[in-house]
């Protein structure tokens, strides 16, 4: 009888370690189906940009290299137009970035500890307008900038630095929102015992939350690069004269010429594009994905 | 101190989007007031209905595929050793790093008519090529796929965050009751997982309505404005037509479909949040 039951239990214990690594094995299987899926695309990219434009005309397999090549990058890197817009792209995000920190920290510092009237109405606020889309704005924009050429006589249409007045748009209403979560979870007693010690508002934000918040600010400042690197629709709408172009509008408009479509140097130009992002994300994975998800967003 | 920020919010948000409904009311040169002219002109062109159709089309279609993407690769990812889940999760959310517009251009290539290398691979198995991106039913196809590509990680970061929130003692509860895995996931998973799921989807719906990348490179409409979701129609009318009404006006037209997708969605997270 005991016999019986043991043999039963092994019995059990092996079908169930089966179960278990045939889960494990099919999991793998799909995986590497998504994994194809995902990664075609870049690798893809990366095969192209090393083949000389006869390779790619030619009846060979477009999946190999015969002869790789570093000349599309060579082209590119020494091109004074590709790195003008590179030089652009790199200004724009940079001070777009040191922009967004600013306003938002004092503002989430200001929301998530001074209470003032419409203070809670303005942190939802601050969240709603991120929902707003810029596919909605860019046109009352380009005729708000008309508008003040007209009145002004500032010409703001077609000038690369006009994108550091629409990006924080896209970063400071989400950056905010971050930010208030990370110093609300800042506990109160913090910040009394340093009013009592007689530090001022500036030196509470300055010497304890933002030492505290770190890891948030390191998110948020991922967020606002990102958005601001990749970015397509506005330089698209407000910029069109090639030496005020940035790196995505760059290179679709510039290296695809009418028909002739040298997708050798296009692909190397696209891969120079996706690679500050993809380099911040190789080193800082944990940050960049807590930035980008944090409170459910964009996909 | 929140000032900069209320200026920011004001002056380059609030305001262009109330202008936006002002603009839609005046004539193309901008002089006179037309009322509602530009929705009545808009509601007689044929145009206008299929874009209407296509935006909806394009974004339930691509929403429903990434969200069910991403959940079914997070159980994979959830499912093996949690060793190698950094390695596998890192290499999955590749698609969401790199920029849209600049992988959407690897796209175009690899739907390119007279060299596409997914035709290369069909030819091989006897299969005739595929115009991608020429005949209206392919390019719809296609602009979908690729918004999946992008989207579909995003999904499966959220969901894998929240599948590591389930207490485990569920499913051993579960699994001595003698639950199969379907109804693990039913009775247990998506439960748990219905705000997370909730939030995601409306997120995606709202940015995959308002896409405009995508589109824009992949097909710029075309074939003859068949693939035109409302931002590209907006910026072809608004801006290259040089009509700003008219484009405000079609810009406009994603208001409503997102304000109700958002009230709808929010009030279900609340509703449940209360019997919970």
């Amino acid at each position: 009888m005991s016999e019986a039951i043991s043999s039963l239990h092994k019995l059990n214990y092996g079908s169930m370690s089966r179960d278990r690594k045939r889960a494990l094995w099919w999991s793998y299987f799909f995986l590497i189906v998504f994994a194809i899926f995902f990664l075609t695309p870049p690798i893809y990219m990366m095969v192209t940009s090393l083949k000389t434009s006869a390779e790619i005309s030619a009846a060979t397999s477009p999946w190999i290299v015969q002869s790789p090549t570093f000349q599309n990058y060579v082209g590119l890197l020494t091109d004074s137009v590709f790195l003008r817009f590179f030089r652009n792209s790199a200004l724009v995000s940079a001070i777009v970035v040191i922009i967004t920190m600013l306003v938002s920290v004092l503002a989430a510092f200001a929301l998530a500890r001074m209470k003032f009237w419409g203070s809670a109405t303005l942190a939802t606020g601050v969240f709603l307008t991120y929902l707003i889309p810029e596919t909605l704005l860019f046109i009352p924009l380009f005729k708000m900038f008309a508008w003040i050429k007209e009145t002004f006589d500032v010409q703001l249409i077609n000038q690369w630095w006009v994108l550091i007045l629409l990006y924080p748009t896209l970063t400071v209403p989400f950056c905010t929102w971050i930010m208030i979560g990370y110093f609300s979870s800042i506990p109160k007693e913090l910040d009394e015992a340093a009013l009592i010690d007689g530090a001022t508002w500036f030196q509470t934000l300055t010497r304890i939350f933002i030492p505290v918040a770190i890891p948030g600010i390191i998110a948020a400042t991922i967020f606002a690069f990102t958005v601001s690197w990749a970015q397509f629709l506005y330089p698209l709408a407000f910029t069109t004269s090639a030496e005020e172009l940035v790196l995505p509008v760059g290179i679709i408009s510039t290296l695809i010429k009418g028909d002739v479509f040298n997708w050798g140097q296009i692909m190397a130009g696209a891969l120079l594009g996706a690679a500050p992002p993809l380099i911040i994300y190789a080193f800082l994975m944990d940050y960049y994905i807590a930035g980008l998800t944090a409170g459910a967003t964009k996909g | 101190m929140a000032l900069p920020l209320i200026l920011i919010i004001t002056l380059l948000v609030v305001y262009p989007a109330g202008y936006a409904i002002h603009l839609s009311t005046l004539n193309k040169s901008m002089e006179r007031f037309v009322g509602f002219g530009n929705f009545e002109f808009l509601f007689g062109r044929e145009t206008f209905w299929m874009v209407v159709k296509q935006s909806v089309i394009f974004a339930v279609t691509a929403v429903i595929f990434k969200a069910f993407i991403g959940f079914v690769v997070a159980h994979f990812v959830h499912n093996i050793p949690s060793k190698g889940q950094r390695k596998w999760r890192g290499m999955l959310l590749v698609p969401w790093v790199i920029p849209p517009a600049m992988s959407t251009l690897a796209w175009l290539w690899l739907f390119d008519p007279s060299y596409s290398a997914f035709n290369w691979l069909l030819a091989k198995f006897g299969v005739a090529a595929i115009p991608w991106t020429g005949e209206t039913d392919w390019a719809r196809f296609s602009v979908i796929l690729v918004n999946i590509w992008i989207g579909a990680p995003f999904f499966m970061i959220m969901y894998l965050a929240a599948l590591k929130s389930v207490p485990d003692q569920l499913f051993e509860a579960a699994s001595i009751d003698g639950a199969n895995w379907w109804q693990r996931i039913w009775y247990i998973t998506l439960p748990m997982m219905r705000n997370i799921i909730s939030i995601t989807v409306l997120f995606s719906l709202i940015v995959t309505f308002a896409n405009f990348d995508i589109v824009r490179v992949l097909t710029s409409g075309g074939p003859v404005d068949t693939t035109h979701v409302f931002a590209t129609w907006a910026f072809k009318v608004g801006i290259e037509g040089g009509d700003i009404p008219l484009g405000a006006t079609v810009s406009l037209f994603m208001v409503p479909i997102l304000g109700v997708a958002a009230v709808m969605i929010l009030r279900d997270i609340n509703k449940r949040g209360v019997e919970a």
